[in-house]
């Protein structure tokens, strides 16, 4: 009777995915349905489990190479190492957004159920073995995150940076579906190692597809902010509530670079001899360009989206490499950058206090020695940003200054390490603030919660076991490369 | 030996301090901060005593190598690119772990009472304790890695220990100035890391060095790079020209910090740097000549400097450039021994000189003026003694250290045979005889005749300071007294710092040093000691029996007064700096990025600029009038620009 | 090529079509507006009289009604080619639709309680 075939699916593999869908609606029930505040205030937590749960079936994962949905969806540990770091930013945010939630009184029931939705878009984005789902799970996650940009209403900037990524959003998204297109129309398939045949078969449209590459790397570049793709970023980052900020910068920017890695190390792989240059002057402009914006400014939230640009182009420096080391060293780095880019968001959040007022340095005055705590925390993550050992941060940008040593970029490397330098400038400018002005500046009491401890104690055991010892997750980075 | 087993526990001691301190340190009492200060820096130095005598007792391998090396566990592995956490104990770092941790045990107790009336006390500590920590990791690691990240650490704790009172603002900058200039050596150094680890595939000393040979050839494109860019990184934290300005400011931190930091140990990282990579200067002479000149011209212009200071802590500071430009000139002309000896005893008499100069800042209540000084010899005996005595090694006279050191570094540079050593040898004598000038004059000014200072607290309240002070003051006194016998000349067997020091530069050495007749050898320690001589005699003159001729020389017209009015503003360095390097490259990031860049070119409307330049916090509401659609056509610039990159 | 004969008529047909209204439109319509029938210049020519000006804002019911009506006629679209070949997928075929309209219910259920639904 079954004259049409059902295709091999495989419903364990997008467990982490259904998890965090059955929870994120169950969420938003509760919502609507919860007659008292008191149940509502769980709903972090009962996010937070989800996240938790999702974790540990990614991590049954490990190991495991298979290809599903009509070889569409891949599980291997390339995907499972992005979706690991995915979940932990997701589950860090949630963590430092119960504080945020409580004090800008915002509707927690959305809020996570957007999350989680952002986090499913996320995690197909790493798995895509297919130019559809990967554009799809990028849309999931584009849509979720315009709304969360524009959480809180009241603020103006916030709806501002809601509406201002939306429409560029849309549009770099017309371009990347526009590149897939084109990729689609000169290879015939929308499949990742189709693709890769198709350009080793060396029977394509060379101009097709050379524009079809370069409409989707500037997708991605958008995505995650490169230069001169980039120019949503400090807007939307001012404007965003702080913990989605923090979140955006790590979690959906993994994501981009997950699929972007597959895309050009698995798909576009016979053409590195052309692509290379792009990513090079990519990672070079954008490095060199987010550092030196990011030392004019004088509000935190906005120095560190610029420095978020000079992250990523640091990390596309491992991409132009695509060796070994390189790959690795990215995956490591982004890694690294999760823990110490959404703990220093969230204590920007803390100081910020209700209605993000105090965010300009000087708001920063004395912080050391009011809170030593907080402060020696913001130190530690102000440190690994700007990668001095022995903090993680470090190791990352050791591991791509080495790959990209190793590839013969030298150029590159002496670029980088010179953005390196430039980095240290503002980011110390702040920790000159907190421990070396003394001008009195009257601040509300900082009271923190268990789960924001929690999140900064967790960030704060990643970046230093990280920099200190770092083998174990660099061989888990480096399995994660060799699985292509 | 079990001491050697647990030689990592050396530099874990001080950290353990520094966290205790840094994370409890608001809840303890003075008492209690100080012991575990104290103590944990004095179980490491006498650790590292035991150390030692296991060191001695460690057998020397059939190759001549004598080393003791202990992996702890492999901190970073990528490809084939491995970096572990080891310690390497030769004879090289032996001399430096002996320095750090005895001069630093003293200054540890000297600082409990030089801080005691001082707010943060554990935070001082705190940071004293982590720098021990990075200067011991950037002596025992057993590769380049360690010892990038234990020369970032000293470089950390000197800019949080300048900027220690934090409310200065002066101090703020000067620490920040440090961090800075330091940073720009460190950028070198990496450099020059990555590419060692380009070449040899590996950034381990043990495998690094002995292969140096073969690898490189002699004078080559490759080990020259390498071995400049290590100097440079070196320039940076030894404060040589050009990078050298720092120090002068750093002298806003404590005193007790002064002497630690900027005289007897972090400064001659760059000594260690480059004895630890012996192998690789042998083979690039061109490096080599940069070396010996940059340190003999160091060694001249900081001496000038410091000839019409007023600060005392800034003369002192000048005469650390100074010495360490000795110090470079002997690895220039490949007398590694020679310069090691010196940054020996040069940690002894200058650490005595800056705890010397701390106790009579203290007892001045916080003058640091020497115009307002004078005639304290009878109202602080211990101070002036051993102050005495540490000028008098630094001038150069025997039988004490300095001129053991000075003299072997001198009779190097003599016979050397680097391009240029006998003008080299030049500048240094000269240099000898104006450091016995300023030093005398320091002396003078702040020890002979009457005290000067009109103000009646400060004349109140001059005194000798507590034990704690002069105790180590004493030591050091004795160790620039007689640190000397370790490296006494005329017999041979009897170099023992030479001997102990043999199995790292085995083959600089009898390369550069071909026996010097007797005669020649005492001609020139004579030569030097007229020199010094004839400073002190200057210095004496002037400052003593006929104050008024140096006044009446000052105000002379002519070529010697433009050259007193640069003296005196150092050459008007900090000057050109600020206006040719710090100034536009502020501008550049302000003006240029933002506005031209920001506003003109991707804006495209001029006139937008005016409304800009006011304030950059409000550009958000500037921007907010379409400016999307500019970041759009920026995005669309973007694709064509790829495009066409690819497609032509 | 030649099964895409039928598509490029089809574009070829609609687009005279187009054209060709406009184009009638133009030539036999009235020449100028301004004075003589004023009326053609409102935004309802119905006989409507105009009462508020037609470019202020639209309340965002109208958009919430329309993006909703998007999404569960898009369901129904989805129900036809399944119920055709419903007896070929089976059990399967049925859960999986079934998954389907809860998830969209489950979003029904919320845009209902929220209030979303009631105009005013």
């Amino acid at each position: 009777m079954a004259s049409i075939p059902i295709p091999d699916i495989n419903i364990g593999a997008i467990g982490p995915e259904i998890t965090l869908c059955v929870i994120a609606m169950g969420i938003l029930m509760a919502e609507v349905f919860s007659p008292s505040r008191k149940n509502r205030d769980l709903m972090g937590l009962v996010a937070f489990g989800g996240v938790v749960v999702a974790g540990l079936i990614t991590m049954s994962f490990q190991g495991e190479s298979f290809t599903t949905f009509s070889g569409t969806y891949i599980v291997d540990n390339f995907s499972t190492f992005f979706k690991l770091i995915c979940l932990l930013a997701t589950g860090l945010t949630i963590l430092v957004s119960i504080r945020y939630c409580e004090e800008e009184n915002i509707h927690e029931g959305e809020y996570y159920a957007l999350l989680l939705f952002t986090t499913v878009g996320m995690l197909f984005m790493a798995s895509g073995e297919d130019l559809m789902t990967i554009y799809m799970g990028l849309e999931v996650m584009s849509l979720s995150l315009y709304a969360l940009a524009g959480y809180t209403k009241t603020r103006r900037e916030s709806n501002e940076a809601s509406l201002k990524y939306f429409i560029l959003g849309g549009f770099s998204s017309a371009i990347l579906l526009y590149g897939m297109a084109l990729i689609y129309g000169a290879s015939g398939t929308t499949k990742l190692a189709g693709v890769s045949e198709a350009l080793m078969g060396g029977s394509v449209n060379t101009t097709l597809i050379a524009v079809g590459v370069v409409l989707t790397l500037v997708g991605f570049a958008f995505k995650v902010s490169a230069v001169p793709f980039h120019m949503w970023t400090p807007d939307v980052y001012q404007g965003a509530p702080v913990p989605i900020t923090g979140f955006m910068s790590a979690g959906p920017k993994a994501a981009a670079f997950a699929a972007m890695f597959r895309l050009f190390a698995e798909a576009f792989a016979p053409l590195q001899n052309d692509w290379w240059l792009l990513l090079w002057i990519l990672a070079a402009v954008t490095m060199t360009a987010g550092n030196l914006f990011a030392l004019a400014q004088n509000n935190v939230k906005r120095m560190l989206a610029y420095s978020s640009i000079a992250h990523a182009g640091y990390i596309l420096m491992g991409v132009a490499a695509a060796n070994e080391t390189g790959s690795s060293g990215a995956l490591f780095y982004l890694l690294a950058y999760t823990f110490m880019n959404i703990a220093a968001f969230a204590i920007v959040g803390i100081v910020a206090s209700k209605g993000e007022e105090r965010v300009s340095f000087k708001d920063y005055t004395g912080l050391g020695y009011k809170y030593p705590l907080l402060g020696a925390t913001l130190t530690v993550m102000i440190f690994s940003l700007a990668g001095i050992p022995p903090t993680a941060g470090f190791v990352g940008k050791f591991y791509i200054f080495m790959a990209v040593v190793e590839k013969g970029y030298i150029v590159l490397a002496i670029i980088g390490v010179l953005n390196a330098v430039i980095s240290v400038f503002y980011y110390l400018k702040l920790t000159v603030y907190m421990y070396m002005r003394d001008e009195r500046v009257e601040t509300t009491k900082i009271v923190l919660q268990p789960s924001m401890i929690i999140a900064l104690l967790l960030s704060l055991y990643g970046v230093l076991i990280i920099g200190l010892a770092p083998s174990a997750y660099m061989s888990f980075a480096k399995s994660a490369f060799l699985s292509f | 030996m079990w001491a050697l087993e647990f030689i990592w526990w050396v530099p874990i001691l001080p950290l353990l301090g520094a966290i205790v301190n840094g994370v409890f340190g608001s809840r303890l009492s003075k008492c209690w901060i100080g012991f575990f200060a104290v103590g944990s820096t004095g179980a490491s130095f006498g650790l590292s005593l035991m150390a030692l005598a296991g060191f001695f007792v460690l057998p020397v391998a059939p190759n001549g190598d004598h080393v003791f090396e202990k992996i702890l566990f492999t901190w970073i592995e990528s490809g084939n690119f491995v970096a572990e956490a080891g310690i390497q104990l030769d004879p090289l770092s032996m001399v430096w772990l002996m320095i750090v941790t005895g001069v630093g045990f003293l200054i540890h107790v000297y600082s409990i009472g030089y801080m005691s009336h001082e707010d943060g006390y554990a935070r001082y500590f705190s940071y004293l304790n982590l720098f021990m920590f990075s200067m011991l990791l950037l002596v025992l690691g057993n590769n380049f890695l360690l010892m990038f990240i234990g020369w970032e650490g000293v470089g950390l704790c000197s800019y949080l220990l300048i900027g220690y009172y934090y409310d200065k603002q002066s101090a703020a900058d000067a620490g920040k100035k440090a961090f800075v200039m330091n940073r720009v050596g460190d950028f070198a150094f990496l450099l020059a890391i990555m590419w060692t680890f380009w070449i040899f595939g590996s950034i381990d000393y043990t495998t690094v060095f002995p292969a140096a040979d073969s690898t490189f050839q002699y004078g080559g494109f490759a080990v020259t790079m390498i071995t400049l860019l290590l100097f440079i990184g070196a320039t940076g934290k030894s404060a040589q020209i050009p990078l050298y300005t720092w120090l002068p400011d750093a002298m806003e931190g404590p005193t007790p910090v002064s002497a630690l930091i900027h005289a007897a140990t972090m400064v001659t990282a760059g000594i260690y740097m480059l004895a630890r990579c012996s192998a690789f200067f042998n083979m690039a002479p061109t490096t080599m000549v940069i070396v010996a000149l940059i340190g003999a011209t160091t060694a001249i212009f900081a001496a000038t400097m410091g000839l019409y200071q007023n600060d005392i802590k800034r003369v002192l500071a000048y005469s650390t450039v100074s010495q360490l430009g000795y110090m470079f000139l002997a690895c220039g002309v490949g007398a590694y021994t020679a310069a090691v000896f010196h940054v020996m005893t040069h940690a002894f008499f200058k650490a005595c000189l800056f705890l010397g100069s701390g106790s009579v800042i203290h007892g001045m209540s916080g003058e640091q003026d020497m115009r307002q000084m004078g005639g304290l010899d009878k109202k602080m005996p211990m101070t002036h003694a051993t102050f005495l005595i540490s000028t008098l090694a630094i001038a150069g006279i025997p039988p004490l250290a300095g001129f053991f050191s000075k003299d072997e570094i001198l009779l190097s540079t003599f016979l050397g045979h680097t391009t240029g050593h006998l003008v080299f040898w030049f500048m240094a004598t000269i240099a000898a005889g104006v450091t016995a000038f300023y030093m005398f004059r320091l002396y003078y000014m702040t020890f002979a005749g009457e005290l000067r200072s009109e103000d009646k607290h400060v004349r109140d309240h001059v005194h000798e300071s507590p034990p704690s002070m002069t105790a180590p003051l004493v030591i050091l006194a004795a160790l620039a007294f007689g640190g000397g016998i370790l490296g006494l000349p005329f017999i041979r067997q009897g170099h023992a710092l030479k001997e102990f020091l043999a199995p790292v530069f085995s083959d600089a050495n009898s390369a550069v040093h071909p026996h010097a007749s007797f005669g020649l050898e005492i001609s020139l320690m004579a030569l030097s000691v007229a020199v010094a001589v004839i400073g002190i005699a200057l210095a004496r003159y002037f400052y003593f029996l006929k104050p008024a001729a140096a006044t009446e020389f000052a105000n002379r017209t002519g070529v010697t007064r433009t050259l007193y009015v640069l003296m005196q503003n150092k050459y008007y360095v900090d000057e050109i700096y600020d206006r040719y390097i710090v100034k536009p490259i502020i501008q550049f990031s302000d003006s240029f990025l933002w506005r031209i860049f920001d506003v003109q070119i991707i804006d495209g409307f001029v006139n937008a600029v005016g409304k800009f330049t006011v304030d950059l916090g409000s550009v958000i509401s500037d921007v907010q009038s379409g400016l999307t659609r500019r970041y759009a056509v920026a995005m669309v610039a973007g694709v064509i620009v790829l495009a066409g990159l690819w497609l032509i | 090529m030649n099964q895409y004969i039928p598509v490029l008529l089809l574009f070829l047909v609609s687009g005279g079509v187009a054209i060709a209204m406009l184009g009638i439109a133009e030539f036999l319509g009235p020449k100028d507006p301004r004075d003589k029938f004023r009326e053609k210049m409102e935004p309802f020519e119905c006989g409507e009289n105009q009462i508020a000006s037609p470019q202020q804002r639209f309340s965002i019911r109208f958009y919430l009604i329309a993006l909703m009506f998007i999404i569960f006629d898009i369901e129904a679209v989805f129900l036809f080619p399944w119920s055709v070949i419903f007896q070929e997928l089976g059990l399967f075929g049925f859960v999986e639709m079934m998954v389907f309209i809860i998830v969209l219910g489950v979003g029904l259920a919320y845009v209902w309680k929220k209030g979303a639904l009631e105009w005013e």
